[in-house]
């Protein structure tokens, strides 16, 4: 098991090398970060000369890869002083400081991962929870009038693009109440400034994001959920479990759901790394200042460094939640051996 | 269910076999409620596009007059105008082409990677397939709506207009439909190259490679004609997915640029002007649900169609 799981990781070095490097060229070779340097007027030439030293912008491409990777404290970068170089590399925990903030890249990452998580970890408890509670319900009572009824809503909700989920909740919710005259919902940020930031505020303002994040993807788990389910239900060995005795609850919840929970976990394995992603269309409707936020921000301002720290942490945990999944599979299913 | 034969791989007297077995596949798709139920919707949006572009010309979508803006639906504009003064219900018709044309052209991409990847990997193995695979994985572990922001921002603005079916396109219309394409085939990759590892020690197979079939032979006249059902439904789904990352990118604004319109741009204004002017987003709101939505309903038909052992019930 030891082995497997080294041999996954050392595995996994080559991958994660591959990627950095081709989202690194791609980015350093096409755009311009001092373009938006000069704010409102075109950089001058000369401030272009120095700024383009300053950041190691006139190395070429796999010069800057390479101190991005490994730091170049080990280069002498001015040669009159004999002055080394200060950057110490992804590799040793520094993701480089942000174009356009001059703040260490990490710092600002680490400003938005819990918002983020508080926002897509509820958002993905509800969706598990409901979806759950729903896909179980449709199979068992299958044909049923609700589980016509839902599939029916879910195949249309499945169908429906975030923002006018977002749209349509913030009109019937915000809105609407609203113009009624009854408390609404608060449709952006993550709380009131004018109060500050305290637990209610924060709930208040993650009600109509959570539900836009939730509501779609219930739609697609609850079918899923459905599916397994009904498949496992009709195997041999559940109608082993009825003709015993057992009782319908424990023949359900103990028997049944323990294998069909084995694709739900390739499922949750594929959203969780992108979990930390945030998610980009709600919170940038929702002006949540999240991971999504923050990268559709720096892409705006061509802040390279952020928009590479972002995109190399959901690919390490891509393939850490892949590593955890396939692990998760030999407890949950004693057949599955890895060696 | 239990009545109908499975599809045999073998090819012997293939147009009857054929002709049954298309007979069979049409009838399931036309007693598939659900699947008629999404070709209506396709082919009122489809309907909507091209008839609608008879009514008027696409200057006219394109033609700002600001002293008509943030117009509420009237019976010169039926779906109001946005903070430009151009008339939506004419933005909608022609940004709808555009968004069709992109998920379709797109998922083409989409194909023609996914299952040259899956056969080549699939069918010869060996270093080729390590090198794909490990490409494919390194693909799969870029969130795919980053990425796609990212790539276009950086090419988007770059590519000059373009005249193609006598129409001037906004370059970064065909930079979207490439890289929505660059970046949906691995999924398909995958179907398809383990759709080719089981067929490739078929029989059937076995048969044609001692009759002295080459490579090419057995992969585009045996293999090939066998996984065409699997590709036929993710390609169907994978339009309505297409369409949807279009309309994310330019809803975010780095997708389509002006002047050409598609259903993601003209909600792009949407929402700073969201409680004053609903009218912006409803429109094109409804006509990218109507699409997903037939298309999702569409593909399940014809999963259920194509593949006979699929059961309803499962």
């Amino acid at each position: 098991m030891a082995r497997y799981v080294i041999r996954r990781l050392l595995q996994a070095i080559p991958l994660l090398l591959i990627v950095s490097f081709v989202l690194f060229a791609l980015m350093q070779a096409t755009g311009d970060p001092l373009a938006t340097m000069g704010g409102r007027q075109p950089t001058r030439a000369a401030d272009r000369e120095r700024l383009a030293r300053q950041l190691g912008l006139d190395q070429p491409i796999h010069v800057q890869y390479v101190y991005w990777l490994i730091g170049n404290d080990w280069v002498v970068v001015d040669a009159e002083t004999g002055r080394t170089g200060t950057r110490r590399g992804i590799l040793r925990g520094d993701f480089g400081v942000s174009y356009a903030t001059r703040q260490p890249v990490l710092e600002m990452i680490g400003g938005r991962v819990p918002d983020t998580l508080l926002l897509t970890l509820t958002a993905e408890v509800l969706i598990l929870t409901v979806s759950l509670g729903i896909g179980i319900f449709s199979a068992v009572r299958k044909y049923s009038f609700f589980d016509q009824a839902f599939t029916s809503i879910s195949f249309v909700l499945y169908s429906v693009p975030v923002f006018i989920m977002a749209y349509t909740l913030i009109y019937a919710f915000s809105i609407g109440l609203r113009r009624a005259g009854l408390p609404y919902f608060p449709t952006s940020g993550i709380f009131d400034p004018a109060i500050g930031r305290t637990f209610e505020q924060v709930v208040w303002h993650m009600v109509l994001p959570v539900l836009t994040l939730s509501l779609i993807s219930i739609a697609a788990y609850s079918r899923y959920i459905r599916s397994t389910m009904l498949e496992v239900i009709s195997s041999d060995y559940i109608r082993t479990a009825r003709s015993k005795g057992i009782t319908e609850r424990r023949t359900l919840f103990v028997h049944a759901f323990k294998n069909a929970s084995l694709p739900l976990i390739t499922l949750i394995g594929l959203d969780l790394p992108f979990l930390l992603g945030g998610a980009v269309v709600t919170e940038t409707i929702f002006a949540w200042p999240g991971m999504g936020y923050l990268f559709i921000n720096s892409l705006q301002r061509s802040d390279y460094p952020v928009l590479m720290g972002i995109l190399m942490l959901i690919a390490v945990g891509v393939v850490i939640s892949q590593l955890i999944v396939d692990l998760l599979y030999t407890v949950l299913d004693p057949r599955i051996r890895y060696s | 269910m239990a009545t109908l034969t499975t599809h045999k791989p073998v090819r012997l007297m293939e147009s009857d076999n054929q002709r049954k077995n298309s007979n069979r596949a049409l009838r399931r798709f036309l007693r598939h409620r659900g699947a008629v139920f999404g070709a209506v919707l396709l082919v009122f949006v489809i309907g909507y596009v091209i008839l609608g572009s008879l009514l008027f010309s696409e200057s006219y979508a394109n033609f700002n007059d600001t002293s008509r803006r943030l117009q509420p639906p009237s019976t010169e504009h039926p779906m109001g105008t946005d903070n430009i003064g151009r008339d939506i219900f004419a933005r909608t018709v022609y940004g709808g082409q555009i968004s069709l044309m992109i998920g379709f052209l797109a998922v083409t991409v989409a194909v023609l990677i996914g299952t040259t990847v899956g056969v080549v990997t699939g069918y010869f193995g060996g270093w080729i397939d390590v090198i794909l695979m490990r490409l494919t994985e390194a693909m799969l572990s870029i969130p795919t709506l980053l990425f796609l922001l990212m790539i276009a921002n950086i090419f988007g603005g770059k590519v000059p207009q373009i005249a193609l079916f006598g129409r001037v396109f906004s370059g970064s219309v065909v930079v979207i439909i490439v890289i929505i394409g660059l970046t949906s085939w691995m999924g398909l990759s995958r179907i398809v190259r383990s759709l080719v590892l089981s067929l490739k020690e078929a029989e059937f197979i076995t048969a044609a490679r001692a009759l002295g079939a080459s490579d090419l032979r057995l992969i585009f006249k045996h293999i090939l004609p066998n996984i065409v059902a699997p590709v036929v439904v993710s390609a169907t789904l994978g339009v309505g997915g297409a369409i949807l990352s279009e309309s994310y990118i330019s809803f975010l604004g780095v997708g389509v640029g002006a002047p050409t319109a598609t259903w993601g741009n003209i909600l792009e204004g949407s929402r700073q002007f969201f409680e004053q002017a609903p009218w912006l987003w409803v429109a094109p709101g409804i006509l990218i649900l109507m699409t997903v939505m037939g298309i999702n309903f569409l593909g399940d038909g014809l999963r259920d169609a194509l593949d006979p052992r699929s059961d309803k019930s499962a």
